[in-house]
């Protein structure tokens, strides 16, 4: 498959190499040029001689994007760090482009949740966390940890 | 009506003021704290703290009852956000969002969100029009109408010059609606014979540009039939 990935920060890049490593095609798209590096990050080889692609430019630029190879791609991740960019960039995949598989990424739970059902693809981190953090809470509870559980026990 | 603005930039601080004015009821959202204060002291309780492209900032701002959200701040994105949310979610009826990049116009139009309004491309028109070298001035799109209004300084070198309107090849689909000439505009009649320094007004279906522009321009086929 190839994977077009917009926003090449930590989740980004990550993404990026372990898709790479697995065989598929890899292009990613990031402003900042600097960016390159870490996707090089615990590699052997350089990203282009592992057949990785990279592009400099931002995800709202249409020449960017199909500098990139948007018009191929089969799957694209918008992952900076801008949640409005991310939304509005993975409908321009979706409409304009007919990316098959479109997702992006979404930090606020409220937005990830309403664009979600409005057909788009979202991955909402913080809504992970949360989940995280209140299971946690709760399996402690259930433990009887605590000064109250404490007691009991005693 | 209620009206609510996001982005208290110079743009949106002047247009609240000019609604609140005209007696509107206003809520200009700000997100950034400094900017929020100063402007505070001026419209008081009209200017709300926070980020609009969170939702529960634009329902605190009571976007469920707002006749119309304009989005004007200095990001493309956040305003397509804002609007696409603003009549999706919460229906509200009238959407205006600021294009910052003439660039993006494109997306704007692709996710729907009209009307938008660039100031750099009315500043391109402006410019365009003191500098007549360009000889075609785009006025208006009437994108929903699927129309253009376009506005033409007839040169000394213009071949329809010293011809009558009604002697003119028009391409099919556009129309000539006024003459202005010497300061004072008319509504051509078939018998007007159009003169060097006119600027005319024609209206037509998009694309139909480069036709009119071979037309009027530099000895244009001026349409006297051949035969």
């Amino acid at each position: 498959m190839f994977i077009l990935i917009v926003g090449c920060g930590r989740v980004g890049s990550s993404v990026a190499r372990a898709m790479l490593r697995e065989g598929h095609t890899v292009s990613a798209l990031d402003e900042d040029p600097e960016s390159h590096a870490r996707l090089e990050v615990g590699l052997e080889k350089s990203w282009e001689d592992l057949g990785g692609q990279f592009t400099v430019g931002a995800g709202l630029e249409a020449e960017a994007l199909e500098a990139a190879g948007i018009d191929g791609a089969d799957v694209f991740i918008a992952s900076t760090d801008g949640d409005n960019t991310n939304i509005i960039i993975a409908q321009i995949a979706k409409r304009r482009y007919n990316v098959p598989t479109v997702i992006a990424r979404v930090l606020d739970p409220l937005r990830a949740e309403w664009y979600a059902r409005q057909g788009l693809q979202t991955v909402c981190p913080t809504r992970v966390a949360i989940d995280m953090l209140e299971t946690a809470v709760r399996d402690s509870a259930a433990r009887g940890d605590g000064p109250e559980g404490a007691a009991e026990a005693a | 009506m209620y009206i609510i603005v996001v982005g208290a930039g110079k743009v949106g601080w002047n247009l609240a003021r000019e609604l609140l004015e005209k007696d509107h009821e206003v809520t200009l959202i700000e997100s950034d704290r400094r900017r929020y204060l100063t402007v505070e002291q001026e419209l008081e309780h009209n200017v709300s703290y926070g980020d609009a492209s969170e939702l529960w900032v634009l329902e605190r701002a009571g976007v469920q009852r707002a006749d119309m959200v304009i989005a004007v701040t200095g990001d493309d994105e956040d305003n397509m956000l804002i609007c696409q949310v603003a009549r999706e979610k919460y229906l509200v009826d009238q959407i205006i969002a600021r294009v910052n990049n003439p660039r993006n116009r494109q997306h704007f139009d692709l996710l729907g969100i009209k009307p938008s309004v660039s100031a750099t491309d009315l500043i391109l028109r402006l410019l365009e029009h003191e500098v007549p070298e360009y000889g075609l001035i785009h006025l208006l799109d009437l994108q929903e109408e699927q129309l253009e209004i376009i506005e033409m300084l007839l040169g000394k070198d213009s071949g329809v010059t010293g011809r009558r309107v009604g002697d003119l090849h028009m391409p099919e689909g556009s129309l000539l609606i006024s003459v202005l000439r010497s300061g004072k505009g008319f509504v051509p009649s078939a018998d007007t014979v159009l003169e060097e320094g006119d600027e005319v007004l024609a209206v037509l279906d998009p694309g139909k540009e480069e036709e009119l522009k071979v037309l009027f321009g530099p000895a244009g086929d001026g349409g006297v039939a051949s035969g």
